[in-house]
Order: structure tokens, then sequence, then C-alpha cells
């Protein structure tokens, strides 16, 4: 077990009169290699239990175990596991800030204090994986595109070799092409290097297609810890919440409401189509 | 002439160095023609990049042509007497909610638009609540704006630009930052304001099931208009769409799939309703 969140919970302000808890006992394990989706509505926690992870922000109670060391021990290695679990925050190209995508993206392992050549070897597998062309290096990031400039914020993440990678809406303000080309470029890394990844994502579409466990949060707490399918069948309470199903969710609910027999299972483009055509071939 | 109107738009900006010596010329908007008559409800789609926001900011003078010319409610938007027409006629709201609230208290930040004018105090208090009411935000109204959800905060926005009545508001991605629930919140305020107001709305999205309502979808690519037309005429063209880096909304490229595979369906279905019920005459047919 890669990281385990153990009975956490974290209240903002707490020696205020205004105290917020923004966690409320929240167990959570997650394998190695695994690809989850952490879906909420705004201000539900998920961004405070994320920066729970690598430690940014201290639990108020309970634990957090990586590769099943307690992180809150005197004696662990706290930079080591930022390293290792790597956060892209929101709009990442904001932190852009290096005179060419070389050097933003050798700025972390730089700081981990590794040999120049170790660096750039690293910075140059991470533009690699991310698909930034060669052309591209020794340009200044600001030149570039929305979807250029993420891919090179991610980049600087990725060369400090994370085990985790935790993505708060990575596709945010991308037009859809580039939020597909995203999302897959993800779900490559988490399949050929074998890293794990949480994507915090608003899209239930998105969710649908690329994660193999969602995580709902709720007021602070995790309402839904299961396999997409099973996790929309609950549509009218994540409606309740501020959340939805697929829209796909809701076509086969309507086909079924008319009297076409089809299950409403299907929660992707693919599996509509598939079901669909399946019942219109039994008819024939 | 409608209440907007470009007239062979191009607007160039020039590239430079560190050492602030010319690169070359970029032309972000090329030759756009358009005339949008009030009342209208128009979408603008385009891939980033695509010169969708550098044209929008032309609409209310943030950025000035470098080639043809801007009529904003028949004033030509480069003359600087214009300027204060212009901007009152054509409001805009921008995608991050954060970066345009500035009052500490929600009716004090719609209030500061119409205060600028010069509107007399009585009149802004009736602005800001008429505003406020249309917004569906009246009963935040002395709440802080820090304590909202993001859709809440862009219905506060979008309130603030109402306050200084104007006759057309343009919305530059408005939704992209907010939940589901806030986009439907934020998306059900604007189609109100256009069809109860009669507010001309140009709404900038990469959202493809908030153009279906539209009166017309524009496509920008590489500057230009590369497609016009009615949401059903453009989202038909799914292939065309997906090259110019767009998509379609799920129903309608489940429909389009279905019918690639053979089941006869008609192009450009919008509605889950339509999809339904295309759907049921094919499956009755068998």
């Amino acid at each position: 077990m890669l990281l385990v969140v153990d009975h956490v919970s974290c209240i903002y302000g707490a020696d205020t009169n205004m105290p917020v808890a923004a966690l409320k006992d929240i167990n959570l394990v997650i394998k190695e290699g695994e690809f989850i989706g952490l879906i909420g509505h705004t201000g539900s926690g998920k961004s405070t239990l994320v920066q729970h992870m690598n430690g940014l922000i201290k639990a108020t109670d309970g634990a957090i175990y990586f590769h099943g060391q307690d992180i809150y021990d005197g004696d662990f290695d706290k930079k080591n596991l930022r390293s290792k679990v790597g956060l892209v925050f929101q709009y990442p190209e904001h932190q852009l800030f290096e005179v060419d995508v070389f050097s933003d993206v050798c700025f972390g392992p730089k700081n981990l204090g590794l040999p120049k050549k170790e660096v750039e070897l690293r910075a140059y597998k991470a533009l690699k994986q991310v698909g930034i062309l060669d052309e591209y290096f020794y340009q200044s990031p600001f030149d570039l595109s929305g979807g250029q400039k993420r891919r090179v914020a991610i980049a600087g993440v990725l060369a400090m070799e994370p085990e985790v990678l935790i993505l708060d809406e990575p596709t945010a303000g991308l037009d859809p092409k580039g939020r597909d080309e995203i999302l897959s470029m993800i779900k490559n890394l988490q399949k050929e290097m074998g890293i794990t990844v949480i994507l915090v994502s608003h899209s239930m579409e998105d969710v649908a297609e690329y994660v193999d466990r969602i995580v709902v949060m709720n007021k602070g707490e995790i309402l839904f810890n299961a396999e997409p399918k099973e996790v929309f069948k609950h549509y009218k309470q994540l409606e309740e919440i501020g959340l939805a199903a697929p829209a796909v969710t809701y076509i086969m609910e309507k086909c079924k409401e008319a009297g076409i027999p089809v299950s409403t299972e299907p929660t992707t483009i693919y599996e509509a189509k598939q079901e669909i055509l399946k019942v219109l071939v039994q008819r024939k | 002439m409608g209440i907007i109107q470009t007239k062979n738009l191009v607007f160039e900006y020039i590239r430079r160095d560190e050492e602030g010596n010319v690169e070359g010329f970029t032309r972000a908007v090329d030759n756009v023609n358009l005339d949008i008559k009030q009342g209208d409800f128009i979408a603008v789609l385009g891939h980033n990049g695509s010169g969708k926001s550098t044209f929008a900011k032309h609409l209310n003078a943030i950025l000035y042509p470098t080639e043809g010319a801007v009529f904003v409610d028949g004033k030509n938007t480069t003359k600087k007497d214009n300027l204060w027409d212009v901007r009152r006629t054509a409001g805009m709201v921008f995608q991050n909610p954060d970066n345009q609230i500035i009052g500490q208290v929600v009716e004090e930040d719609v209030g500061f638009g119409p205060e600028n004018m010069g509107v007399p105090t009585k009149e802004i208090w009736e602005r800001v609540e008429e505003s406020l009411k249309a917004v569906g935000m009246y009963e935040y109204r002395k709440h802080s704006p820090n304590k909202l959800s993001g859709g809440q905060k862009q219905r506060v926005s979008i309130a603030g630009v109402l306050a200084m009545h104007p006759k057309c508001i343009i919305l530059d991605e408005p939704t992209a930052m907010l939940d589901p629930k806030g986009r439907k919140e934020v998306i059900r305020a604007v189609r109100a304001l256009n069809q109860v107001e009669n507010i001309t709305v140009i709404l900038i999205t990469h959202y493809m099931e908030e153009v279906i309502y539209a009166d017309k979808v524009v496509v920008m690519d590489k500057g230009r208009v590369a497609m016009e037309g009615t949401p059903k005429e453009i989202f038909s063209k799914v292939d065309k769409l997906k090259e110019l880096r767009l998509d379609v909304p799920q129903v309608t490229l489940l429909a389009h799939e279905l019918k690639k595979s053979g089941v006869k369906l008609p192009d450009g279905i919008l509605t889950t309703e339509e999809f339904v019920k295309e759907l049921s005459k094919v499956f009755g047919n068998r």
C-alpha cells in the first residue's frame, strides 16, 4: 500500500471562534499504479485532502502513511515525500518563470541537489514524456500555447520522478482537443511508467473515461469510493451534492424510460454505442 | 446595422525578444465580419489560441483594431469620445471570478459600476436590487463575496455588469473554473437575461453543451471565422469540428457514432429528448 490516509481530520482555524472542519475522519487507501478520480463540488475538501498527501498541510487528527511510514514521525524525510508525491496545482502554467522551457523543468531536480548531468537528463526525459518537441526546449515558456505551457508545468513535476502524481483539474480552460491530449498523456504515464495518478476533476465524462476508481467528497467526508460504474449508479445522490453523472448515463436513462430496453450502466460514449447496437440487433 | 458590427476587423501585434527587438508580427484576428442583432444569443467557439478572446476584447474597446473597424451601437470604438458609451453598451465578464470582484459586500460590488458612471444614489440601489434578482443572488446581497462559491461569484460579476444597464454582455469562458452546478447556474442566468431582458449575449466557451441554445454559433480558427451557423448546422459537422480541435455535445457524438455503425439517425441531434425520439423511431421500425 503506497499511501494510507488513516482517520484524518483537518480543522481550519481550530484556535479561533470560527473553526471550519474541512476534513472529517477520512480513510483512504491508495495502491501502487492506480488511477483515481477525486470529485466533489467546490469547497468539498478535495484540495485540502490532496495537500495532506504530500505534507503541505498537517492533519489536526489522524495519520498518513507513505510506504508504511508515518509521515508525521520526527525523523521522516518530508523533502523526499514532496518529491515522491508530486502535486500539480490548478493552472500550473502560472508558476512557470524561467527564461526557457528546459531551465524551467530543471528547477525542481536542481533543488533536490542532484548533479547537473542528472538534472538535465531528468528534464529531458520529463519533457519527452509530456510530448514537448526539442524545438521548443529553448523557447520562452510564455510563447507557448495554453496546452503546451501546461505540459511543461507537468514536466516540471515529473522531473522530480514522483511515484504519485496528483493533478488538480489539469484540463481547466483547455479546448476539447487539448483536454483529450492532456488526459491521454496522463493515462499513458500511469500505464507505461506505473505512476499512481490522482485526478481532481469537475468533468464526469473525463472521470468515467479514464479512471479505475472514483472517490467522491462532500462536506469534508468521503461519500463514495468505488469504480465509476458503481458510483454513477447513485447519480441522484450525486446531483444532490452539486455533481452529476456523465451525460451518457442520462441519455440511457431517458431511452429506458421511453421503452427502449437498454441497460443504464454505460458511462462512456463507446459503451453506450455498444449497448444500443446490441439492443437494436436483438430486436431484429 | 446591428448592436455590434465588425468590418474587416484585423488585429496584429508585434512580437519582441527579450531586448525589445522586433521579431515579427502575429495576426491574431484576421478579417472578421460579423453583424450581431440586438437580442441575439451568439456563441463563439474556437481552440486555445484561435483568436476568440482577442476578438472579444475589441467589442468593448479593450483592444483597438489594427485594420478595419468595430461599431458598438453604431459607435466606432476607436474614437476616444465614444469610449464610455461603448463600455456602457457592451459589458464584459471574464473567466476568473476572483479577479473581477472588488467589493467587501456583494451589493457594494454590484453598485461599483453605476457609481462610477455617476448614477444617483437612489437609482444605484434600485439597479443593484434588480441586477441581483436577475441572476438569482438577491438573498446574498449582504454576504461577503469571498464566502461564495465560484458559480455564485460569477453571477455576482454578471450582476455587476448588468447594473450598468448594458445592451450587450460578452462572457469570455465564464464557466471554465466552475463545478457542474456552478456552470449550470451561470448558464441559466445568462439565458434568462437574453430571453427575459432581451440583452444581447456573446458567449465564448469550450463547453459544447452550453451553446446548443444559441441563435448562432461562430467558430474561429487562426483568427478567422471558420464556421458560422445555427447550433444544428454547426454540430452536424462532427469531423470538421474535431479538425478544429473542438468537440460536439455528448449526445450529438453518440448519435454520430451510431450513425457511422449504420443506425439511421439524422445529423445534428442536440438534446437528449431529440435523441430518444429519433432512436424510438428506429427501434419501432425494426
